[in-house]
């Protein structure tokens, strides 16, 4: 039996929350931007008005403006989107317990068997709701397979309903451009260009050896993804998926000019991420940095730590031996972040090592589970290292709390 | 043309042995305040007049209906402003 998948997208979403809760701005273009004075201006949402005079996702908000001089761009409240979120996917779980997160306003619901009424009237009895419940607009894909029910859900926007069958994927999702479909990026949608293909379609009915050929598995999993033949399951609701790794990254306010103004930054992201891994019960036996400097050239480079560690002064030394080994400040940094990589459970046995007394590691461990605490009780300006106070404009930080979950990888659900 | 503001308010209410929450008289902003005769509704819901999104009490007070918003912690009505 053919499943039904429904994916839902809010419209916009933090733009449409701003403009819910803001109806003086309801009928004006509106974009959610990052702190320009802190360099995050970047459009991070926009409505449906602001999306009319060309303004993009990912852009600058000074690129926006010239496009669209009178826009309005309102600073991101990211509390009040996640509790949106939340609300949004309570609804969901109301029709089935197979409900997946892709990022924070999109969900996949696997509702097979669930209901004997037709994909197309759950979606849309879940379009009017959340409009009514929420004051904000989703448009909803229906199909046998998660890729072309997401494919549905971009299909028709806002406020919409696209049902792609067995019977009607050839003529309604062939025709789209390969670039919608989930995994054609710029560099793929290049390749195949130079191939001659330009749409699903031709990608469906190309010989997959040579898609194979060009690009790799990818090229085989495009193909099945083209022709519907997608299996892969929608999770279960709350089922945890296994953490690969933890990690903090920032946009500096300024740029950063020296070791000594990554050494403070790096102790944020390290003290960050450290605690996130005690608190799931990790430790980390590699760590990955990565840099971008003033003219956005990005790279990354890791290392093993010498023993496991969720300390944040281990994570630390190996952020700036990476750092001092990799980087000779030609140019500036804009951004960095630290990744805590290779994670094992943190009651796995340790080799000890000669260089430290284990006891004295132990009363490391102790120190960092008594600023947790310190900070879970008084919040988590209470209690710093003191190098922060060095450079107060570089610390004005809380990567921990600030920390934003973003879009996931697809196939995380295998 | 009459607009909407959002008009937060103080809310007497009681909580039941059994967890229910019925708000029982608002307190406006000047002082005064008004009986709920009735809960005559109640659902989750947006208030596109006011902006924002809570649970909805439809209530009728001395004889008009009315909606109150309980969002997160807070109460709300949707205030008329000409």
């Amino acid at each position: 039996m053919d499943r039904t998948i429904l994916h839902v997208d809010i419209n916009g979403c933090y733009a449409s929350i701003e403009c819910l809760y803001r109806p003086e701005i309801r009928d004006k273009p509106v974009a959610v931007g990052g702190d320009v004075e802190a360099r995050h201006g970047i459009i991070l949402a926009k409505n449906e008005l602001a999306k009319k005079y060309g303004v993009k996702t990912g852009e600058a908000i000074w690129q926006a403006k010239l496009k669209c001089p009178n826009l309005i761009t309102v600073p991101p409240r990211f509390p009040l989107y996640l509790r949106f979120s939340k609300l949004a996917r309570a609804i969901f779980r109301q029709y089935s317990d197979r409900v997946e997160p892709f990022g924070i306003d999109e969900a996949w619901i696997d509702i097979t068997g669930c209901s004997d009424r037709t994909g197309y009237e759950v979606a849309d009895e879940i379009r009017r709701r959340v409009f009514s419940e929420l004051g904000v607009t989703v448009s909803v894909g229906v199909s046998f397979n998660k890729i072309f029910a997401k494919l549905g859900s971009d299909y028709k926007k806002p406020d919409a309903v696209t049902l792609f069958t067995r019977d009607n994927f050839r003529s309604k999702v062939w025709p789209l451009p390969v670039q919608s479909l989930l995994y054609v990026g710029p560099a793929t949608t290049r390749k195949l260009s130079a191939l001659g293909i330009t749409t699903i379609g031709e990608i469906a009915q190309a010989p997959v050896e040579l898609l194979e050929h060009k690009l790799g598995k990818w090229g085989y999993v495009i193909s099945s993804f083209a022709n519907g033949r997608d299996s892969t399951p929608v999770a279960l609701y709350d089922s945890e998926s296994i953490i690969k790794s933890i990690g903090n990254s920032t946009t500096t306010p300024r740029d950063l000019t020296c070791d000594a103004d990554a050494c403070i930054v790096f102790y944020m992201l390290c003290e960050s991420v450290a605690s996130r891994l005690r608190e799931q019960g990790l430790m980390a036996c590699g760590v990955q940095i990565s840099l971008r400097d003033s003219t956005l050239y990005t790279f990354e480079r890791q290392a093993s730590l010498p023993s496991p560690s969720s300390i944040s002064s281990d994570l630390h030394f190996a952020a700036m031996s990476l750092l001092k080994e990799h980087y000779v400040w030609q140019k500036p940094l804009r951004s960095v972040g630290i990744r805590a990589i290779d994670l094992i459970p943190a009651s796995s046995p340790l080799q000890t090592t000669l260089f430290e007394p284990p006891q004295r590691r132990v009363k490391r461990e102790k120190l960092e589970l008594a600023i947790d605490e310190i900070r879970n009780r008084f919040g988590h300006y209470a209690i710093n290292r003191a190098i922060t106070a060095l450079d107060p404009s570089l610390t004005n930080i809380n990567p921990k709390e600030d920390h934003v979950i973003h879009p996931t990888g697809f196939f995380k659900a295998i | 043309m009459s607009n909407s503001i959002k008009a937060y308010v103080t809310v007497g209410a009681v909580f039941s042995a059994e967890g229910n929450l019925t708000p029982k008289y608002i307190i406006w902003e000047d002082g005064r305040q008004f009986e709920i005769d009735r809960i005559i509704d109640v659902r989750r819901a947006a208030s596109l007049k006011a902006g924002g999104a809570g649970i909805r009490y439809t209530i009728r007070i001395g004889g008009t209906e009315t909606f109150l918003f309980l969002e997160d912690t807070r109460w709300f009505v949707e205030r008329r402003v000409s």
